[in-house]
């Protein structure tokens, strides 16, 4: 099972590259769906069954591989703009970024303290560069759709750490965690909606009007 | 009774939704936050045992934040009645369920001891202060809703993966995994400290992005700017307390690790960059919400310099909780009126507010003398505290970096403030409905008193308490 757990990961880091070079956001939204339902499948592999397992992972690929995807849809729709233009740095560096990034996770993850039975595991590696990759979404992307995309991918990688730690985090604080992430998403979306209504983009490069003179 | 902290607002929250009189909803928020203040009051006297499983217990540090904010509250919302009829052209219900949400949240940092259930508690605070910032449905407001909400929610879940790294020492120390604060404490001697460095690093990050410390302290401006006075009352004078409150959670844990040197150092260094920019930023600041913005920057880098510095300054630093809160609250709320009755927040049009409107005019002058450190008004004692300490400890450089920008502060303040107050009315000044009364003036006027009764006599259990809570901050001998 274990293997199968390390392929997906590999799955979900590809995941990252994809969304660091592609410029079309549904495609986007739909690339992070996947992403949260590789997610949801991995608690199953590495837990011992048990139904409180099932309900959990049904409520992870509920929200993260479909309700979440389903807002930005809307909001990327109704603001009728489906391209990022001219990110501030471009899909070329970006995407070098993100190997030499991954590449840094992994030596970095080397030499921290693991325990000897997730010693062999990617979930730590995996974890950091998911994070780094999310970050560089959202500083380099102008517009908004693409911040959020990076917002959720930086959750994302927060989540596989989290996977580690199924004694630690109860149910309980899991479920507020995700709860607060979907609303903070859909609260993103409706600001979303109104800043394409007030200056008919979604370019947050627009967003200079405060500042210091 | 916890339950109750928590529960009574999220059913003012439903019931003012559900309220169609824009009217009558202000008035019912000030009723449910008069009955939290109630709650608030009899718990402090009378601490129920922690709950079973240690998830909620009400210290003493918990306390003093729960005090200030609830007081607080209580005061936005009674100003609410009086400022949000001065709004009647647009719905109010979102501002009201949006702050009684907020209000139930915040009370649940306050007495949560687990930390993943504090973290979500103080996400959620971050999320339902949202929409009101984005109370004014502008180009300008939208901006800073967007900032704010997406820097805080990242700031945010980098202090989540920090909380997950604290998580994981345990289990590589093979203690009990655990995220509660009463397990961290005792088993801190144990945990990998390999981990519990890097949670140290990354809670203080998020954590002081919540808080606005410099320099991630870039979307405070823009959203205390646009946001409405009473919002920006209660993000700068309780969103940043809890903040503060997660970031003294992370400090006790340091202190039983032993390895408590490190993180004092990034406090005080963190807070010193937040004084100096703050000092920079403030002078010629032509708008006056903004300006307050940077002394909240100020303030944020002042009780993280106190906490670096431990020792006697930590009883600065949680006076200054309560200090610099209500003291905040009379300056936004003043400010909220001058504004009103303006139409206008840049210091070339508001000139001659004592003239226009004296008692607003009057508080926003006391708030600034207050703010700035002057005696006889609470913020003193606590900065008085820090700085003293600094010196008694021997660290001359940060005491005189503290002492320097608190002065090119009060400078560049004075500057905006005292042509705002002072001189005459400009002849083209637009002329506004807005007159002062009561409801809008009664309540900053509330608080400055407080804030001038606690610069002048600290009541003896109120002294207790910050003793009580120092005691948790300090070394253990």
């Amino acid at each position: 099972m274990i293997t199968l757990a390390d392929q997906l990961l590999v799955l979900v880091l590809l995941i990252n590259f994809i969304l660091l070079g592609t410029s079309r956001q549904i495609f986007s939204i739909r690339a992070v769906a996947v992403q949260g339902v590789i997610l949801g499948i991995l608690p199953g592999l590495i837990h011992p069954f048990s139904w409180h397992l099932v309900g959990i992972t049904i409520v992870i690929i509920a929200v993260k591989g479909f309700v979440i995807p389903q807002l930005l849809g809307r909001a990327v729709r109704s603001a009728e703009i489906n391209r990022e233009v001219e990110p501030f740095l471009g899909f070329v560096p970006t995407l070098l970024l993100g190997a030499i990034f991954t590449a840094i996770s992994f030596s970095f993850a080397g030499r921290l303290p693991m325990l000897p039975e997730h010693q062999n595991y990617m979930f730590v590696p995996a974890s950091i560069a998911t994070l780094m990759a999310g970050f560089l979404i959202l500083t380099t992307r102008r517009k908004a759709i693409s911040q959020v995309i990076g917002y959720l991918v930086l959750e994302n990688g927060i989540f596989i750490f989290g996977l580690l730690l199924a004694e630690a985090m109860p149910i309980m604080v899991e479920a507020g965690a995700l709860l607060d992430l979907l609303v903070g998403t859909f609260v993103m979306g409706i600001v979303i909606n109104q800043i394409s209504r007030e200056f008919s983009s979604l370019d947050t490069s627009l967003l200079t009007s405060l500042k210091e003179e | 009774m916890f339950a109750a902290l928590i529960i009574l607002p999220l059913i003012g929250a439903a019931v003012t939704w559900l309220i169609p009189y824009d009217r009558l909803r202000p008035k019912v928020l000030s009723l449910f936050a008069l009955a939290h203040t109630g709650i608030t009051i009899q718990l402090i006297s009378f601490t129920p045992p922690a709950s079973p499983g240690g998830w909620f217990n009400l210290d003493a540090l918990g306390k003093i934040v729960l005090l200030s904010t609830s007081i607080l509250f209580l005061t936005c919302a009674v100003y609410s009645v009086g400022y949000l009829f001065y709004r009647r052209e647009r719905s109010n219900r979102v501002i009201c369920v949006g702050l009684l949400v907020c209000l139930s949240a915040a009370s649940l940092v306050t007495i949560a001891h687990h930390l993943g259930l504090m973290w979500v508690a103080l996400e959620t605070t971050t999320i339902s202060m949202a929409p009101l910032i984005y109370f004014n449905r502008n180009a300008r407001s939208i901006e800073a809703t967007w900032k704010y909400l997406l820097i805080c929610s990242v700031g945010v879940a980098l202090a989540l993966i920090g909380l997950y790294f604290l998580a994981y020492s345990t289990i590589v120390a093979r203690v009990e995994p655990s995220l509660l604060l009463d397990d961290l404490i005792r088993d801190a001697g144990k945990l990998s400290s390999g981990w519990v460095h890097a949670a140290f690093v990354f809670l203080l990050v998020g954590f002081g992005t919540k808080m606005g410390l410099a320099p991630l302290h870039t979307w405070k401006p823009d959203a205390y700017g646009e946001a409405p006075g009473l919002v920006g009352a209660l993000l700068s004078g309780g969103l940043v307390n809890l903040a503060f409150l997660a970031l003294l959670r992370v400090y006790q844990i340091c202190l039983a690790t032993k390895e408590i040197t490190f993180f004092q150092n990034a406090l005080v260094v963190m807070g010193l960059i937040s004084m100096i920019f703050a000092a920079v930023f403030m002078a010629r600041q032509a708008d006056f919400k903004r300006m307050l913005a940077y002394s909240s920057v100020e303030h944020v880098g002042i009780m993280a310099v106190a906490l670096g510095l431990g020792g006697k300054a930590i009883f600065g630093a949680l006076f200054h909780i309560l200090a610099n809160g209500l003291t905040k609250g009379v300056l936004f709320l003043s400010s909220g009126n001058i504004h009103r009755s303006y139409n206008s927040k840049n210091t070339d049009h508001v000139r001659g507010a004592l003239r226009r409107l004296p008692w607003s005019g009057g508080l926003f002058l006391a708030g600034f003398i207050a703010i700035t450190g002057s005696p006889p008004f609470a913020p003193f004692i606590s900065e008085f505290t820090i700085v003293s300490s600094a010196f008694i400890q021997g660290r001359m450089l940060v005491g005189a970096i503290f002492l320097i920008s608190l002065t090119v502060i009060f400078i560049g303040m004075a500057l905006t403030v005292l042509p705002m107050v002072m001189g005459e009315v400009p002849p083209d000044s637009e002329s506004t409905s807005y007159r002062d009364s009561i409801l809008t003036v009664g309540p900053p006027l509330f608080l400055l008193l407080l804030v001038f009764l606690l610069g002048v006599w600290i009541p003896a259990p109120l002294m207790t308490l910050l003793s009580d809570a120092s005691a948790l901050l300090e070394v253990p001998q």
